[in-house]
């Protein structure tokens, strides 16, 4: 039987099956425990688990990421969380220099299990600082694995597959889902794991495909509900779920069926996912493409402040409707 | 230098010092004969193109390594930055592996993926070799976290150089280890001129480096590193005091190194003088100071001293053939130890896309 749970509540119930597990998970990150976490994913956690288990650390994102990583050199499997994504920029040497090279300059002696887990994206008014979408930005480190989960049943598999991956899993999410809800299935029912790299077709289609992650997915969905009722257009919508390792097949089979596609991304155009998924398509299956690959990025700036306009710089699904009638 | 003070006490006399054997301490003068041999064999082969990279010397500095690292219980840990080839030979690495790593030959102790800069050893409990200036002080941190949290009785010491300490994972390092009372030790080699920036055009301090230490409510000590029997009775208490009470420790270890930042620094006449070395080299060469105290205890004889001397140079000789000999990685090894599920061909390893080569 499945439940209706927040995506909020499905990564704690995630987090809280894996810390039952293995004894080596241990939960920190800044006001993850007493505080019950900023956005409360962790809420409960550190009553049912005490403090060895989830643990408050300083505001010092390059000394507890840093240590997390010294820590899973010994076997430890550290479940570290930005408070935003947007911080990694004071980790960085940890997050790129040290998780993603350690295993490769140590000629494979080392390996690093971490998981760095937070919100990435835009749209909640906190302007520039607070807003950057990084999973093009550390997919592009081998070495590093990438996820960002869209709904509540994805969080919880991904998660937990991040956990029991022996590779350093940085996974995405994002504040504007966390209240969001859908069916996980019962833990009753065994143990729910979605695997990193595979991408799931979350709306069947013929005539286009929509190509997103993370709450891109969310507004493609909509997006296809007005191309369907407005404009008799079938839309697929294929979640990626998983940035690295990425699911070229089902990239190319969405795109081989429907032989056109847009390519939603709340990242910057220059570089990035949908950048990396547009070369992947032309270079696969180009001879199956009936219209030029397009994208709905965000629009080309810092992360605007303004509530009024912040939406537009967002794709949405007025952007993706409109990118969509464009194609030929 | 502290090490110029006329009243030095005697540490030969501390019991950790006293419970060595004669062989012991003609063990410790062999290991850094050896470390400055193998690294004069190096320096030889930079100079010749057969090593690329940089070359980051120690010599010098051996009496910090193989006086720190001879206290070693079988959980303790050890991680430093990129002058790292004296703490490799010391935690027990070949001659042979760390050779071939700088020719950059499969054989390496990293497979040629490393360099000179990156070694390690996990098997012997030596974490690396990392490359940038600070960025392993939060592993050696993480690394003792990780033997509290496991419950093994052991410490981390975590190497870094004077030029190191005005980052701020450093810092942040010092404040975690305090607040959560992590059993690492930090041990500052201070060689004086952090790249080519003396420390007193680089850092703002009171008395010392090590002081700092007292902003974060940590355990401090000032150690003349070119005295082995100092180096080791000084951090044995650090060690103990991570050990048995789970309490950090900073180290700040005077020493000195002969030659440049790396082999590339062209200006490392020029920021200091000729007496200066020269001074250094009659006066506070760990090597010579501690063979000549072995002499006067008559626990060795120059004949020995010899003997050691050339097996250190044979051996680091050989390392050379060996390196040479070695085949070079493949194109194909390019692609391995990336990720650990890759390589272990499991069954994640199969979903999805993980390279993207053409």
């Amino acid at each position: 039987m499945s439940r209706i749970l927040t995506y909020r509540e499905a990564l704690r119930e995630g987090l809280d099956e894996e810390l039952a597990r293995d004894s080596n998970v241990v939960l920190m990150g800044e006001e993850v425990a007493q505080y019950n976490g900023a956005y409360k994913v962790t809420e409960g956690l550190w009553k049912k688990w005490g403090d060895k288990r989830v643990v408050d650390t300083p505001i010092s994102e390059a000394g507890f990421i840093g240590m997390g990583i010294g820590a899973s050199m010994l076997g430890v499997r550290p479940v570290m969380e930005l408070m935003f994504w947007s911080f990694h920029s004071v980790a960085f040497d940890q997050l790129v220099s040290n998780a993603a090279c350690v295993r490769y300059m140590s000629g494979g002696l080392c390996n690093c299990p971490i998981v760095v887990r937070g919100p990435a994206n835009g749209g909640t008014g906190v302007g520039a600082t607070h807003s950057h979408i990084p999973e093009g930005l550390f997919a592009a480190f081998p070495g590093l694995k990438v996820c960002a989960p869209a709904t509540p049943a994805d969080a919880k598999g991904l998660i937990k597959a991040a956990i029991r991956d022996n590779d350093p899993v940085y996974v995405m999410e994002n504040t504007l889902l966390y209240g969001t809800t859908g069916e996980v299935p019962d833990p009753a029912d065994g143990d729910f794991v979605v695997p990193l790299g595979l991408a799931d077709i979350k709306r069947e289609g013929s005539d286009v495909s929509l190509i997103a992650h993370g709450r891109s997915v969310i507004h493609a969905l909509a997006a296809a509900e007005t191309l369907q009722n407005e404009h008799g257009i079938n839309a697929e919508v294929l979640d990626l779920r998983s940035i690295r390792p990425l699911d070229q097949e089902a990239i190319l089979a969405t795109v081989m069926k429907t032989n056109r596609v847009v390519l939603v991304d709340e990242s910057k155009p220059f570089g990035g996912v949908s950048a990396m998924v547009a070369m992947l398509i032309q270079e696969h299956a180009f001879d199956y493409l009936d219209a030029p690959i397009k994208r709905v990025c965000s629009i080309d700036a810092p992360a605007i402040y303004s509530p009024h306009i912040e939406h537009e710089q967002l794709p949405n699904p007025n952007r993706i409707v409109a990118q969509v009638l464009a194609l030929a | 230098m502290t090490s110029a003070s006329s009243h030095k006490l005697d540490f030969a006399s501390s019991p950790i010092n006293q419970a060595l054997t004669p062989e012991g301490k003609i063990e410790l003068l062999s290991q850094m004969i050896r470390i400055r041999r193998f690294e004069q064999a190096g320096l030889k082969y930079y100079q010749a193109g057969k090593i690329g990279g940089f070359l980051h010397l120690y010599i010098g500095q051996e009496a910090v390594a193989v006086g720190t690292i001879s206290l070693a219980g079988p959980d303790d840990h050890f991680i430093t930055a990129y002058r790292d080839h004296g703490h490799a030979l010391a935690v027990g690495m070949n001659m042979n592996e760390c050779m071939a790593e700088m020719y950059g030959k499969q054989t390496g102790c990293s497979k040629g993926k490393g360099g000179s800069m990156h070694f390690f050893a996990p098997d012997k409990n030596f974490w690396g070799g990392h490359g940038i200036v600070a960025g392993q002080t939060p592993l050696g941190l993480g690394l003792a976290y990780g033997l509290k949290y496991l419950g093994r009785e052991g410490c981390c010491l975590c190497y870094l150089g004077d030029g190191a300490v005005n980052q701020g994972a450093f810092h942040e390092s010092l404040n975690i280890a305090s607040l959560f009372e992590i059993p690492v030790v930090y041990v500052i080699e201070n060689n004086g001129y952090s790249m080519g920036t003396s420390q007193a055009r680089s850092s703002a301090f009171n008395g010392c480096l090590a002081q700092r230490a007292e902003a974060y409510a940590i355990e401090w000590d000032v150690i003349d590193g070119s005295d082995i029997y100092e180096v080791r009775a000084k951090t044995h208490i650090a060690m103990e005091r991570a050990k048995k009470q789970h309490k950090p420790t900073v180290l700040e270890i005077d020493t000195y190194r002969y030659y440049g930042h790396s082999i590339a620094d062209a200006n490392h006449k020029k920021y200091r003088t000729p007496e200066e070395i020269e001074n250094y080299k009659q006066n506070h060469d760990p090597i010579a100071v501690f063979r000549r105290r072995l002499i006067e205890e008559s626990i060795l004889t120059e004949d020995q001293a010899a003997a050691i001397n050339k097996a250190a140079a044979d051996e680091a000789a050989a390392s050379v053939k060996f390196a040479e000999d070695s085949p070079a990685p493949t194109i194909a090894d390019i692609s391995t130890d990336v990720y650990w599920e890759s390589d272990h061909n499991t069954e994640a390893s199969k979903i999805g896309r993980h390279f993207f080569n053409d």
